[in-house]
């Protein structure tokens, strides 16, 4: 099966000459349909500037990203605003709800931004919520809402429509234990039932293991990965 | 683990058969400690040559094995088990440990590399673990809390990993990137320590 995401020689450097931070370096990384990908790593190992770029939210120095057979780098500015909007969703540790607007709302704006029209956008919005566990929440302010049940929110958000890639940066990291397990259960069930690609960046290796390989970034380079997967193997370098 | 006292622990209810404790200790513990039923037999032999089990005088199965009964001594030794905390010093020394410490001992050994395998090989571990989880979404409670108490000994595991390689790096510095090029701005205090 062809990837979903596929990233060759990624590297993302910041400035330039004696100052330059190197944030990837020559970072290579193909997610499957259905797969779910973890990276771990200190603080400032690059795995945000991974997310980012994946996104199509930061450009890289060198290298390409494909996205469903799409290479950013090539694509003009709104075809890449068009791409992130309909087959890239992000979920944020800090879940970047709009305060201002309900549940059904929010997960309703990414589509409305796409030129869907309101009604059908509810539509797709109240499946999604149905999808995540919490259609009764639909018409709730966040700030009406427990930390998990916004993340929820954030995450019909990142998987409504007919989204292909699901890019969740730390996203339990300001959940309890049990909630973020719970996040984990839904991330892992989108990519098994749903076949989307999944990359999740998280400190805690108990959610890490949700994952079908863990990829270990230091100080922007891919270091080794753990996963039961033999393809998986090939990808493996040992250390620098 | 202590066999013998997982073997009193089941019979506390009624005398049960040999291949019988073998079945029910599995199944409580989630076939994580499969026994063999000759360690079954052998337990059982010593139990009763310290008088905590006997065998039942009624009924024999086909191949003239007979049940075991506990006895009061043996009902003692299991409340005085279930009393007592494990201390951490009857378990067995951290190989992990030891092999970190030699290996920082020992010239031309990769300590980050060693560190980083070991932690590779934990974290598949706890996929494993986490995947059984998963496909048990009604398991029974006993048979979930072994497997918690393995994915939290994997999860402890991997964090001290972390940690060691974290005090090797401020042990040697870094002198190939100042440290001030790797200041993030908003990075969160408590990330870094984790
Ligand atoms: N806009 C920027 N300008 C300069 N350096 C940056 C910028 N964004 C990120 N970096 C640096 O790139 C490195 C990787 O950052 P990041 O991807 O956020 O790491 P992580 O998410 O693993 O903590 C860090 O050293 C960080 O300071
Ligand atoms: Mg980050």
């Amino acid at each position: 099966m062809s990837a979903i995401l596929d990233i060759r020689g990624l590297t993302r450097t910041h400035g330039a000459g004696e100052q330059a931070v190197h944030a990837l370096r020559d970072v290579s990384l193909a997610v499957a349909p259905g797969e779910l990908v973890a990276v771990m790593g200190p603080s400032g190992s690059g795995k945000s500037t991974l997310l980012t770029c994946a996104g199509g939210l930061d450009q890289p120095t060198s290298g390409e990203i494909l996205v469903d057979g799409n290479d950013i780098a090539t694509l003009g500015r709104s075809a890449v605003a068009a791409l992130r909007r309909r087959r890239i969703g992000y979920v944020f540790q800090d879940f970047n709800l709009i305060p201002a607007l309900t549940a059904a709302e929010n997960v309703a704006l990414p589509l409305e931004l796409d030129g869907t029209r309101t009604r059908a956008a509810r539509k797709y919005a109240e499946a999604a919520l149905q999808e995540v566990g919490i259609d009764e929440l639909a018409d709730r302010f966040p700030e009406d809402m427990s930390g998990g049940q916004r993340q929820r929110v954030a995450i019909a958000r990142a998987i409504v429509g007919e989204r292909r890639l699901l890019l969740a940066d730390e996203p339990t990291g300001a959940l309890d234990s049990e909630t973020g397990e719970a996040v984990l259960r839904l991330l892992r069930d989108r990519c098994d039932q749903h076949g989307i690609a999944g990359v999740l960046v998280t400190h805690d290796a108990r959610h890490a293991a949700w994952a079908d390989r863990v990829l270990y970034l230091r100080d922007g380079v891919l270091v080794g990965q753990a996963g039961p997967l033999p393809a998986a193997d090939s990808l493996l370098q040992e250390s620098r | 683990m202590s066999i013998k006292h997982g073997l009193l622990a089941l019979l506390r209810e009624e005398p049960k058969y040999g291949y019988q404790l073998r079945g029910e200790f599995e199944e409580a513990t989630g076939a994580i400690w499969p026994l063999n039923i000759g360690q079954v037999y052998t337990t059982l032999t010593r139990l009763e040559r310290d008088g905590l089990v006997r065998a039942a005088a009624e009924p024999v199965a086909d191949d003239g094995r007979s049940r075991y009964e506990i006895t009061d001594a043996g009902r003692a030794e299991l409340a005085v088990w279930f009393e007592t905390p494990v201390t951490r010093e009857s378990r067995p020394r951290d190989e992990l440990a030891i092999k970190l410490a030699l290996a920082l001992a020992a010239p031309g050994v990769d300590v980050s590399a060693v560190v980083q395998r070991q932690r590779a090989a934990t974290m598949q571990s706890l996929q494993e673990l986490t995947r059984l989880k998963r496909g048990d979404r009604e398991g029974e409670i006993s048979w979930l809390l072994v497997l918690e108490s393995m994915i939290f000994a994997a999860e402890a595991e991997i964090r001290w990993l972390d940690h060691c390689e974290a005090m090797l790096l401020r042990h040697r510095g870094r002198p190939a990137k100042p440290p001030e090029q790797y200041a993030e701005p908003a990075a969160d205090p408590a990330e870094a320590n984790r």
